[in-house]
């Protein structure tokens, strides 16, 4: 049996291609500046397939995603700080200096290993997602409540990173672009082209592992979570510990989204945290299409290329268009644009203009090569 | 005992701001099931409302010698723009969204991003012309007889009504422009509201000054707590209300017309923003962004406090005030100085607003991790609430 014989892997297939001829054509076609703007939407596209593992298919609305995606940032910034810290007074990074600080403080000590760094940036977020979300989901509190507590813990971390000048440099944030990795300056445009690839390959990568959790058992009891909690912990099930397990999950590829996001941009701030950017990562897979791991990512790179022109030919329009994105969205399209597709949305649609006309009749059954039906 | 007497004033003003913004809310997520994000923006709406009212005192000759009272009509005006505001939110969006309350959670989003840009670049006297157009657009209707509106020419009373309103609409827009050339230009600059000299300076009593701003916001909380107590209590469109938020289902059954009560429960939520916005002008400056700064402490209210109970919410607004206080202002440390080490440094870590609201965090986490349904839980026998 062919995987390409029903029509959901056809509209894959042809997005799959598309997706892959862009990444693979984008370096000699656009200019770096854009390609740059490219590879900080792939990269984004990792957080938003993990928003989509948590809302889209175990139905938890989480509006602090970005207290993952800074903390990945913030590992990422502290080795790169660290690795060219060298010719600074005390051997220490040169913001310290700003505010009297001569011994670097203790918890930057480890970020001086690349290999901890590796682990860090997506295990911190992933073990401080787990705990949140244990304390959180222990006592079923779950709906609105969540998403309100998400965003309360997200403000709290936005107010801890603004706040700690002589520790992180507070809200002025960690550059990057001007550190060194491997002899050359991060900012500059061979390392910025290498991220770009890396960025593409990740987000491939990150679609699989995503894909790979919610085919089994495991993505069916996420999304019996989502369609009904109380049957499934009657069933014997304890939803705490896969709702945990899933909200870790989304941590740790926040978090990888966060280290690729800073790299590319050349700067980690507080400003990763505050409250829009959270908000807007769901909106990316709601527009993309919820429950589809595809729409995540097409909804994610789409939405802040929209956005990114957007911005630059009228800047105060984006606000009216993003408020009525999230208007429509919610209203009219709540499968989004990819979930549309897959239900005969432009079908539909043609057939409502009068363009086309509706010919079946009755339902058909789909039959396989030797013309037996399917179940 | 002077120290404790100041910090409960502080901590009970504090908290009274909180109270009069998560009192709205509180009741709609009670009522609804609905956290509206836009919240903070129909305060932010309630602060504009007191810029342009004091504006038209000042410019306007014969309203001038009441210049003193400006606070009192603006509270009365906030109450009606942001209600109106609401009540159209809730027509447009929210009734298509029953149900799904992570969908509204976004969908009101959306609308607070749209509402921030709208003060930020339509001319502040037509955004007014608007409002006025809508309020009578929405309301005209209710003064005109069933017969006539449902009759043969329903339709064209109807549209009359919304020609009628559009056009007094845009006469006070062009009014407002030509009078107060502030109001005229958009602009995304902060404005500030100056509070009359009556409410300058402060009253002191046992050696502590207590500013008279903060004294009448506290007054604005407890008329507001008052009423909004009385209106559920004592009158029928109360009960029903009442009852809607016990369950809604039996109570459509019994004819309650659960339509209506949404209606006025989401307009009455969103005018107690709007008076919020009173209160949070005459502390500080005005911005498009003035309700982001309010608004989680807001749902941190109605977390801690409970769904569907006044007293919850009270409570809740008060401790989170006094906690905001004692800890953001390191009182602790002044009222208990030689407490153990360990203690100090710690409490003295987080001695400031910006980290109190971390610690204050910290301690609803444990909190909830013994009440997980808030101070007042609803009672009830269904697995899913």
């Amino acid at each position: 049996m062919s995987i390409f014989s029903t029509k959901k892997s056809w509209i894959n297939l042809t997005i799959w291609v598309l997706l892959i001829a862009l990444i693979i054509a984008a370096p000699s076609v656009l200019p770096v500046f854009r390609l740059n703007l490219l590879g900080r939407y792939l990269s984004l596209a990792i957080v938003a397939l993990g928003v989509d593992l948590i809302w889209g298919f175990t139905g938890m609305l989480s509006l602090g995603q970005g207290i993952f995606f800074a903390l990945g940032g913030y590992c990422a910034a502290m080795f790169l700080q660290l690795n060219s810290a060298g010719e600074f007074p005390n051997g220490i990074p040169e913001f310290f200096g700003l505010y009297g600080v001569e011994k670097l403080p203790f918890f930057w000590e480890p970020f001086k290993s690349s290999i901890f760094t590796l682990l860090s940036i997506w295990l911190i977020p992933a073990i401080i997602a787990g705990l949140l979300g244990y304390l959180v989901f222990r006592n079923r509190i779950k709906g609105v409540y969540f998403s309100i507590l998400t965003q309360a813990a997200l403000l709290v971390f936005f107010n801890f990173f603004n706040g700690q000048q002589k520790l992180i440099n507070g809200t002025n944030g960690l550059k990057t672009d001007v550190t060194q990795l491997f002899g050359q300056m991060v900012g500059s445009e061979i390392m910025q082209r290498w991220f770009f690839w890396i960025s593409a390959v990740l987000v491939i990568l990150a679609w699989f592992f995503a894909r790979w959790i919610v085919r089994d058992r495991f993505g069916n009891i996420l999304i019996g979570i989502r369609d009904d909690e109380a049957r499934v912990r009657f069933t014997g099930y304890n939803p705490v510990i896969f709702k945990t397990i899933i909200f870790s999950i989304a941590g740790g590829l926040a978090g990888i989204s966060g280290a690729l996001y800073t790299v590319q941009s050349g700067i980690v701030s507080p400003q990763f945290m505050t409250v829009p950017f959270s908000i807007e990562m769901v909106v990316w897979v709601a527009v993309g299409g919820r429950g589809t791991l595809l729409g995540a990512i097409l909804g994610a790179v789409l939405i802040n290329y929209a956005k990114s022109l957007v911005s630059e030919a009228l800047p105060a329009s984006w606000m009216f268009i993003q408020g009525g994105l999230f208007i429509l969205v919610v209203t009219a399209l709540p499968e989004g644009v990819l979930g549309w597709i897959r239900k005969d949305g432009p079908k539909k649609l043609l057939f409502l203009l009068g363009i086309n006309k509706k010919l079946e009749t009755y339902p058909s059954l789909e039959v396989n090569e030797q013309g037996e039906v399917k179940s | 005992m002077q120290l404790i007497l100041e910090s409960l004033f502080n901590g009970v003003a504090i908290g009274s701001v909180l109270l009069v913004a998560a009192l709205g809310l509180a009741i709609v997520f009670g009522l609804m099931g609905v956290i509206n994000l836009a919240h903070g923006e129909l305060m932010m709406l309630g602060a504009y409302s007191t810029y342009i009212t004091q504006l038209i005192f000042k410019q306007v000759s014969f309203l001038k010698p009441f210049y003193d009272s400006y606070v009192l009509v603006a509270i009365g005006i906030a109450f009606l723009v942001s209600g109106t505001v609401g009540i159209l939110l809730e027509r447009t969006v929210i009734r298509r969204l029953y149900g799904s309350p992570l969908e509204t959670l976004l969908a009101t989003w959306g609308v607070s991003l749209i509402l921030q840009q709208f003060v930020r670049s339509v001319p502040l006297a037509y955004a007014s012309g608007l409002v006025i157009a809508l309020f009578f657009g929405l309301f005209t209707p209710l003064l005109i007889s069933d017969d006539l509106l449902h009759g043969a020419k329903g339709k064209l009373i109807r549209a009359c009504t919304w020609g009628f309103s559009a056009l007094l609409g845009v006469a006070t827009g062009g009014v407002l422009s030509s009078l107060v050339s502030k109001l005229s230009r958009a602009s995304a600059r902060n404005v500030d509201v100056t509070a009359p000299s009556w409410m300058r300076g402060g009253i002191d009593f046992v050696g502590i000054t207590f500013p008279k701003t903060r004294l009448l916001i506290i007054l604005i909380t407890l008329i507001s707590v008052l009423v909004v107590i009385f209106f559920l209590d004592k009158t029928a469109w109360g009960m029903r209300i009442r009852a809607v938020t016990q369950n809604r289902s039996m109570s459509d059954c019994l004819g309650i017309s659960t339509e209506t009560v949404d209606i006025i429960t989401f307009g009455i939520g969103s005018g107690l923003a709007g008076v919020a916005g009173v209160a949070v002008s005459l502390l500080g400056s005005v911005g498009p962004n003035v309700g982001g700064n309010y608004i989680v402490g807001c749902f941190m209210v109605v977390v801690l406090g409970g769904v569907g109970n006044l007293l919850g919410t009270i409570l809740a607004s008060f401790s989170i005030g006094i906690m905001t206080d004692l800890i953001g202002a390191g009182r602790l440390l002044t009222i208990w100085p030689d407490m153990p080490s360990p203690l100090y440094s710690t409490i003295d870590f987080f001695a400031t607003t910006s980290m109190a609201r971390v610690m204050i965090f910290a301690l609803i986490v444990i909190f909830l991790q013994f009440k997980p349904t808030g101070m007042f839980p609803q009672k009830g026998r269904m697995v899913e609430s």
